[in-house]
This record gives C-alpha cells, structure tokens and sequence, in this order.
C-alpha cells in the first residue's frame, strides 16, 4: 500500500487528497502488522498476532491521575489455534478493511465495516462473521494492537446522547447554535475530536448530564439550561465513546464542572464511575475519555427520605442488584470513599433502588425547579 | 342308601379302579400334548423350530463325516392360493444335505423316536444333545397335517438310495414304516424345479447337483406353519447360522409368498425385521433363492469325545456309573476311576481308594452307597486338573470374523476367542465378536446374537445368561451409551457363541443357557476384550475426527488470511497460502501427538497393543465416516487451486509488470483490482 502515499493522479478525490498525517501513521502500522504475519508465514514461523488484553486483569488503577489505564500485559492470538484461529483471520480481514477505508479516505460506521467484511469462507458455508457482535470486539482489539484510535482507523459508532445549552460548536465547518436546539437537542457524534468540532463561544458554567433521553426532556423542555446557565447533555444510558470525550474535552479545555444527574442503582453508580474513571475495556482510551471532576449529585439513596417521597417509587433490589453494588463499592477508587461507602451502604440498607423519574410524584418539574437547583446551591454532591 | 354312601360314591374311584386307570406315559405322548416345551409353540416357530432341527442334525452329520456341509432348505407352500387373510398354511420343509447318509436300519430310530440318538451319552461338542428335534418335528407335521415324513438317504455313492416314508406312533414311541423303496433319485429331482429361482440356479449346476452330493440325506416333513420374515424367521436363523458356520453353503428356496402379517405373534418386541434381513451383504438373492455361500474351507477341529470330570457329576449319578461297570466289565475301584473319568490319574484313583478305606482290589461292586458318597466327597476335594478342552471346537476368531463380515454391513469387527474353562466339570469354551458402525442402525439396542454350539438362539434372549453378561458389561468404558442393566446403544451387533460338551439350556426347546457364573464370568471377560478393541478403534476415530477438524478449520481460515494480507502488502498470495498450509499440516500433525499424551488415558505405546490386536481386529476403511471429511478438506485447496492455475497466461504479466515501470508502484494496483474482480479468491 505504499502506493497509496502518493496520491493517484486520476481519481484524485479531496477526500485521498486529505490523505493526513495520522492516516499515513495509521496505514503504516497497519502495513507492518501485515508484513510480519507474511515474513512469519514465508519463514515457517507461527503466525501470532498480539493484542493488549483489555480485561480486568490487565486495568491498573492510577490513583494519582485518578483513572483507570491499561496496563502492559498482551494476549497472543496464534492461527493455528482452535480457540483463536477465526479471529486471527478476522482480525487479517478487518485490518485489510480499515487499510481500504484510510486509503479511500472514508469513514464507515462500526456495522458498515461488519459488513463490508462479511462473507462466506470460500469454499464453505460459513461466513466469515457471523454478526456484529464478533465484528466489534475485533477493531477494538485492532486499536490496542495498532496503537490507534477507533477515529484514526475511520469507523465510528451510531450518534447516540444529546445536547443542548448555552455554547456554540463548530462540527466539521458547521456552526452550530446549542441553543437553538428545539426539542431534540445535538445529536453527539461518534468522533469529537478537535479537527473535527471546535468550541467557538460559551457561557455556561458547568455541564449537568444526566442519565437518558426522558428525563433530558424534562430538563430541555423546562430550559432548565437557561434558567442556570449551563449545557445539558445525556447519553442514552451508559455514555458512548463519542459522549464521553466531548464532556471531557469541554471540561478540560472550557473548565466546566460536570454534574451528573443518575439513578440511584448499581447501574446509575457504575456510569457514574465510568465517566468519572474510565472503564475496563476502554482502558487503553481512559486519559482521552475519563473526567475525574464529575460529580454525583443524585438521586442519592437518602432522597427517599429527605424529599418525603411515597413508597410507590421504591423498587426492589434484586439478588442482581446487591452483588453488583458490593463489587461497585470494592472498586479501588471507592473502596476508600467515605461518601461512596455511605451512598452504597444506605442503597443497601434502603433495599430498593430509585430513578430520576420518581421525583416526578413530588411535582412534574420538581426536579428541575426544586431538586437540582437546591442540590447545587448547597453544593450537596458527592466527587 | 344313606347320605355318607353318597358321600363315598362321590369322592371317587378306589385304589383299585384308579390303578386300571394308571399305566405308562410315552414320551412322545407327553412331548405331543407339550409341544411348547420343544418349540412348537406357535404355526409360526414351528416352521422355524422343523428347519432348525433339520439342520442341525445335517451339520452334525457332515462334520462327523468329515464333509464340507452343503444343504438345501426348500420350504413349499402347499396353499399357494389360500385367502389372503389366512394366517397359516401348509408347508412342506425339505432339507437336502451332503453328509454320509444314514443306514437304512437306523432311520426308523433316528427319524420316528423321541429320545434317540448318538449324542445323549457321550460328552463330545455336538449341535443335537437330546435326541427329540427332528422326531418332534415329525410328530408335530402328523400331528397337524396327518402326513408321514419322507427320508430319503444315500450312504454309499453310486448306490441306490432309500426312500422311506414314517410315520410315529406317539402310543408305542416307534415309528411305522409306510413305503419304503429304493430309488435313484437323490438329490430328490422335484426340488431342482420347485421355483424359477431354484430351476434357474440348477440349471447352472448351482442347486442339487448331483456331483456336490454322492451321499447324503433329504427329509421332508409337512407341516401347519406359518412363513413370515424378521426376526425369530427362518431367514435370521438361515443367516445366523452361516455367521456360525462359515464352512458351511446354505441354499435357501423360500415359499413363494409369506403370510398375512399378526403383529402379536411376533416373538421379539423389536422389529427391527428390516435390519436383519438387510444386513445380510454378501449372499446373493436369485429370483428369490437365497445363497449364503461358503466363507472359509477348512471344516472346524474335530472334537474329542471325554469321559466326565468327578467335579461335574452328582452322587446318584456315581452310583448308576459303579453299577454300570459292574454289569459290563466287573472291574476294581482303582480300575473304574481311572475308565470312566478324565483326570483321574493312577496315583490319584489309589489315594481316593486309601481314603474312602478300599484298596486298589476292591471291586466296583462291592461299594455301598455310604462309601460311595464318601468317594463323592474326595471328589469335591480332591485337587484334578480341569477337564481336556480338545473336545471343543471353538469357531475361532478368524472364522467368527468372517462369518460376521459376511452377514454384517459395519466398519468395525472385533472377535475374541476365550480359553476353556470348566462348569460343573464340564469344559466349555466362550467366544465373542462384536461388529460396529457402517449402516448398522445407530440409536437403537445392540443387536445380541447367540450361540450355542454354532447353532443360533433367536428366543427368550433376555432368560439367557449371555444377554446378563452383555448388560453388565461396562460398555461406557468403550464409548458407548447404555442404558442401566441394559444392552448398549449404538450401531453393534454382538455375538456370543458357547462351545460345550454340554450346552446347559433352560428348557428342552434350546432357546437359552442357563445362567452359570462360571459361564457368565467368561463371557463378560470375552466380551470386555472385543470391547477394549473397540473402545482402542474409537478413540482412534475421534482423534482422527478430531484432528481432520482441525485441520479443516485451519485451513478454511488460510484462503481468508493470504487473501488479505495481498490485498494489504501486495504480496503474491499463492506462496503465503501454501506456506500456511505445510504450517496447517504440520500442526495437526503435532497436535495429536499432544493429544494422545495430554492426559487421555492413551499411551504412547498404544500403537503396539494394536499392532498385537491386529489379528483380532478388522476395519473396514471405506465405511469409516470420520473419514468423509476428507474430501471436503481436499475441496478447499483444489478450488484455491484453480484460479491460480487457470491463469498461467496473466502469469508472465504479473511477472513482467514490476520490471516494466519500476518507477511507480500503480501497476500494482491494477493487478489487485484484476485479481479482485475475478469472483472467486484472488
């Protein structure tokens, strides 16, 4: 592919033109790992891949930075071995897909590269993937083997989050008024990164997100975010990639606080900490995504009580439910936090977990009205 | 007269009327109105029960005379044009056989009395013990069709042979001669003309040749049966009993049509009719005449007659023994142990002499029944060697093998013989093989089939001491299901065969061995030899399944690799992929040699135990199924082939393309797309 460099005289596209840097870098780590599997192949030599183990095993807590990171153990992945030899070749598949999308200067979205290298072995009927779900794991592998970010092997992922409030952005040459949003709000993309959108004017002074798609609705259709001057994001669930590192780069680079508005569950608790520390299979990309800062401001397991909730808002916590606080509570950057030990120890003692929603029996903009801006008045959060 | 007068007259005949009234029982009287305890049970088992006795007795008869056995069984049906709802029918059985003949006195004996025969009072290896089939079965057709038998025989070639009609007389036990003439006519004309099929196979000189029987003897009996195939069918006991008797050619001319159809009466539960019938391979069917042809051609050892062993009789029995000996040869103690017993020696008939307080003169007669339960006493205690085995003729594993490649479609086929050993006194000798895979039926039972003296056992299998010793033998141990106390599952037929002086039956009609431990342990220990065959074989299969996956998953996955890593480096694929592919081989090849050390209960030396086992063993390589992942291997690499080689033109191009313009790489890049479009890998 060193033909690829120079750009063809003919099809000469803008997009080959804006061949950059990072692509050239990108395609040349790509070209080695090729050429290797090829000098090891001619040279009888087992044809081994190593990839980065991304599993718990390999995180390491990195307590000054506060965020979780990659440690330094890879996991070899031979051909000839039953257990990985379809995702060798899977993984010689979709790295060939990836040298073809840098060198069309393409971007393609993580179900597109699916099936862009999809088909049946040749000479069999079975297929080469057999959905989505194998595909995935494969670029994130390629990423940590690579050394490259999911952006610079030009796949993304679904828009997914959304935002709205008082800031301005430029996406891609386009200016983009947060402020106008309407209902829907921004849609957050899967790539972020700064040659791609640029922060142009903001008044805001910190960001709250909160945990989906409803209760951001409430907050927008309250503009909660002109009433307190802030930027209102959410990430449908568990924040992707793309959501994560906008709210990081707008803390770090527009020193915004970031406020969190959860449910009060294991689950609520553990986006929390992603967000805050990065999680286990994208360690490699905690220093990008992580924002130590966050802050947890509900719904904390004492609201039940200190907003006069009725008990028709309790839910149960199942067995489920219990083990995955107590693994939660035994994180490295919980273990000794006093206040998250108390926030889980109350959870478990309450016996019944809560969602933003429930505040909605007080009053139906209760939460935006009341709760919130009382909570951050008194600066009653947990960091 | 008063009510007790009554009472009196009432309760029934005196001491003295009642003694009118009682007299002898003849066995045929008894055996006629028990007909069941012979195996007459029903039309059906009848027909079956006449043909297996006839044959028997011919198989006996030829291999005493030193004859390679070649019979004729011809079954006619006598209302061809009954009902078709008509259950049973009447058939005429004929069985022609080669062997010596029969003296013309002797015939009324053999053939028109129960309990005569050669082979009651002697201990010698034979089919017949009892002296009953074939006169039962004469008695079973008079007594159901009023017909005599016909017994034509020839003992001395190139005479004339008798023709004699009997008839039995169950008062008297004695047979009534009806005709008895002398005839040119054996092997019976009428029967080389019977069907088509036997007419087209005469015609040959395929059936009754004349030349194949210079002696011989033809029985006829006709009879009320009942002809339907499947199992317990004169077909399985025809084809079982060519497995037995490799030997031996049997020619089979059926009725031309079988009965109308009864379920119940059906003896097995299982109907797996189709399978026995369907696994016969190679005898041949010519319009309808069955041939099961000869497998191997020396005849089976001759036996040694044996005199009993003290540890196999009983005491009532020593007794009748010193009186006989008195009557006949009036001799001493000393002398009448060493005669009428094996085993005993000089030195030993003297010690049991001293102990029971009789010298080496005392005579035979003069022992009081106390002294000779004394003498029955040393008998148990006294240390003897085991009865002689040379009076059993066992199959032998390489016969058993052939007879079961002959009547079995499978891949795998194991036979073990066991050496002799001894129950109640009497020597026996068990012998096992198993025949596993190919087209047997794979989730139902094993298939049991038994034999005693080389003669099949089709009924009452679960009563039969080998069926116990099948279901307690471990076959999980061999990689096989089995069901608890039950026969295993999976593709296999088993066989036992019993070689005796004297098979202990359960019952007159032959249909199971008693249930000795002695036997039961000898059969397991049999069967367990063939079983660790088999489990050694299908450990082999699987790791040659196992191995030929993996194979195949590798190189399934090379065709994939080599293409992308051209596509990325632009490198020739066809010297990636082949050196991927020598890497595949070598790697599996390694890996089983991990494999059999890994733990699994496999030696390393395994292959020599089989090398050892090899006699006992035979494969059959085109019926193996792990095998037929081969060709789907051999695919792949073929059709990668094929691109590569079809283009020797494009060949010269792409090697001329990088000398041309060496400047600039683009060349390159039409060379991919070119490869690229081409449908198939490149």
């Amino acid at each position: 592919m060193a033909a690829k460099k120079s750009p063809s005289p003919s099809s000469a596209q803008p997009a080959t033109g804006r061949l950059k840097d990072r692509d050239v870098r990108t395609t040349k780590k790509i070209m080695e790992l090729a050429e290797e599997m090829v000098r090891r192949a001619l040279g009888g030599q087992d044809p081994v891949i190593q990839i980065p183990t991304r599993a718990k095993s390999n995180t390491i807590w990195n307590k000054k930075r506060g965020i979780l990171e990659m440690g330094n153990a890879t996991a070899a992945r031979p051909l000839f071995d039953l257990k990985t030899a379809k995702q060798f070749m899977q993984t010689m598949l979709h790295s060939n897909t990836i040298n073809d999308l840098i060198a069309a200067g393409k971007t393609s979205s993580l179900r597109g590269v699916f099936y862009k290298a999809k088909h049946t072995v040749a000479g069999t009927r079975e297929n080469t993937f057999d959905g989505q779900d194998e595909s995935d794991p494969i670029l994130e592998d390629l990423e940590v083997a690579l050394g490259a970010l999911r952006e610079e092997l030009h796949v993304f992922a679904e828009n997914r989050g959304s935002m709205v409030g008082n800031i301005t952005i430029v996406d891609r040459g386009d200016e983009i008024n947060c402020r106008k949003m309407g209902s829907g709000g921004y849609a957050l993309p899967s790539i972020v990164e700064p040659d791609i959108i640029q922060f142009k004017k903001c008044e805001a002074k910190f960001i709250l997100h909160v945990e989906k798609g409803t209760v951001w609705n409430r907050f927008n259709e309250d503009r909660f975010w002109e009433k307190n001057n802030c930027i209102l994001t959410h990430g449908a669930g568990q924040p992707p990639r793309g959501c994560r590192r906008l709210l990081q780069r707008m803390t770090q680079e527009l020193k915004l606080p970031l406020i969190c508005v959860l449910d009060c569950d294991p689950w609520g608790h553990y986006i929390y900490s992603v967000i805050k520390q990065g999680s286990i299979s994208l360690a490699f990309e905690s220093s990008r995504l992580a924002i130590p800062e966050a802050k947890f401001l509900g719904i904390r397991a004492k609201d039940f009580q200190a907003c006069d909730l009725d008990d028709a808002v309790k839910i149960d916590l199942t067995e489920n439910d219990i083990k995955r606080a107590g693994e939660i509570a035994a994180y490295p950057w919980f273990e000794h936090h006093k206040g998250w030990q108390r926030e889980i120890g109350q959870l478990l003692k309450n016996g019944f977990k809560m969602e933003v929603e429930s505040l909605i029996t007080k009053d139906i903009s209760y939460v935006t009205d009341t709760y919130v801006p009382e909570r951050l008045k008194a600066r009653d959060w947990i960091d | 007269m008063t009510s007790a007068a009554k009472d009196v007259k009432r309760r029934g005949a005196n001491a003295e009327e009642m003694g009118a009234r009682q007299r002898d029982i003849s066995v045929s009287e008894f055996f006629a109105k028990n007909r069941h305890l012979l195996g007459f049970d029903n039309p059906r088992k009848a027909l079956l029960t006449t043909v297996k006795e006839a044959v028997d007795n011919s198989l006996d008869a030829c291999e005493e005379g030193g004859i390679l056995p070649e019979l004729a069984i011809v079954i006619e049906d006598l209302q061809p044009d009954r009902a078709a709802t008509v259950k049973s029918s009447r058939y005429r059985v004929t069985i022609v056989d080669n062997g010596p003949g029969i003296v013309r006195k002797q015939v009324e004996n053999i053939f028109g009395r129960l309990l005569y025969g050669s082979k009651f009072h002697r201990l010698k290896m034979s089919r017949g013990q009892q002296g009953i089939g074939i006169s039962a079965a004469g008695m079973y057709g008079l007594i159901t069709t009023g017909r005599p038998m016909t017994i034509v025989t020839r003992p001395k070639a190139n005479a004339l042979a008798h023709c004699i009609e009997l008839a039995m007389n169950t008062k008297t036990n004695r047979a009534e001669v009806i005709t008895d003439v002398e005839t040119q006519d054996f092997p019976p004309e009428r029967l080389r003309g019977v069907t088509l099929g036997a007419r087209a196979l005469a015609s040959e000189k395929g059936f009754l040749d004349a030349i194949e029987f210079p002696t011989g003897t033809s029985v006829s009996i006709e009879l009320e049966g009942r002809y339907q195939r499947g199992r317990g069918s004169v077909d399985e006991f025809l084809e079982l009993t060519a497995i037995a008797n490799p030997h031996a050619k049997f020619v089979f001319v059926p009725p031309s049509r079988e009965s109308a159809t009864e379920e119940d009466d059906v003896p097995l539960v299982t109907q797996g009719a189709a399978s026995a019938a369907s696994s016969a391979t190679t005898t041949t069917d010519t319009h309808g005449v069955i041939i099961f042809p000869r497998g191997v051609q020396d005849l089976p050892r001759e036996t040694q007659e044996i005199q009993p062993h003290p540890k196999g009789i009983e005491l009532g029995i020593l007794l009748q023994m010193l009186k006989d000996y008195e009557a006949t040869e009036k001799g001493s103690l000393f002398n009448f142990l060493q005669e009428r017993f094996c085993r005993v020696s000089a030195v030993t008939a003297a010690a049991m002499c001293k102990k029971v307080g009789a010298t080496t003169r005392t005579r035979a007669g003069d022992i009081d029944p106390p002294v000779a339960e004394k003498l029955f006493k040393e008998f148990e205690t006294t240390k003897l060697a085991p009865p002689p085995t040379d009076c059993l003729a066992p199959i032998g594993v390489r016969q058993m093998l052939a007879g079961m490649l002959k009547g079995v479609r499978a891949e795998f086929y194991a036979a073990s013989s066991r050496d002799a050993a001894v129950y109640r006194g009497r020597p026996f000798q068990i012998e096992a093989a198993i025949a596993f895979g190919g087209d047997l039926p794979c989730d139902e039972s094993a298939r049991v089939i038994r034999f005693a003296n080389r003669v099949p056992l089709l009924f009452q299998q679960s009563a039969c001491s080998s069926f116990k010793a099948i279901a307690e033998t471990a076959w999980k141990n061999y990689g096989l299901q089995q069901p608890r106390g039950n026969v295993p599952v999976g593709p296999l037929v088993v066989m036992i065969h019993m070689a005796s002086v004297w098979v202990p039956f359960t019952s007159e009609s032959k249909e199971a061995i008693a249930d000795y431990d002695e036997i039961r342990k000898e059969m397991k220990l049999a069967l367990m030899e063939c079983g660790r065959k088999l489990g050694t074989y299908l450990r082999k299969r699987l790791k040659m399944k196992r191995e030929s996956d993996r194979r195949d998953v590798f190189e399934r996955y090379i065709g994939e690799i080599a293409k992308a890593l051209h596509q990325i480096t632009g490198k020739n694929p066809k010297p990636i992929y082949d050196a991927l592919l020598l890497q595949a081989r070598a790697k599996t090849a390694v890996a089983d040699v991990e494999l059999d050390e890994d733990g699994r209960v496999r030696k390393p030396s395994a292959d020599a135990v089989e090398e050892e086992d090899d006699d006992g063993v035979i494969i059959v390589e085109g019926a193996i199924p792990a095998l037929s992942s081969t060709p789907a291997k051999q695919a792949a690499p073929v059709q990668f082939d094929e691109p590569v080689t079809k283009e020797p033109a494009r060949a010269p191009k792409k090697a001329v393309a990088p000398a041309a313009p060496v400047a600039h790489a683009p060349p390159k890049k039409p060379a991919k797309r070119s490869v690229a479009d081409t449908p198939s890998l490149f």
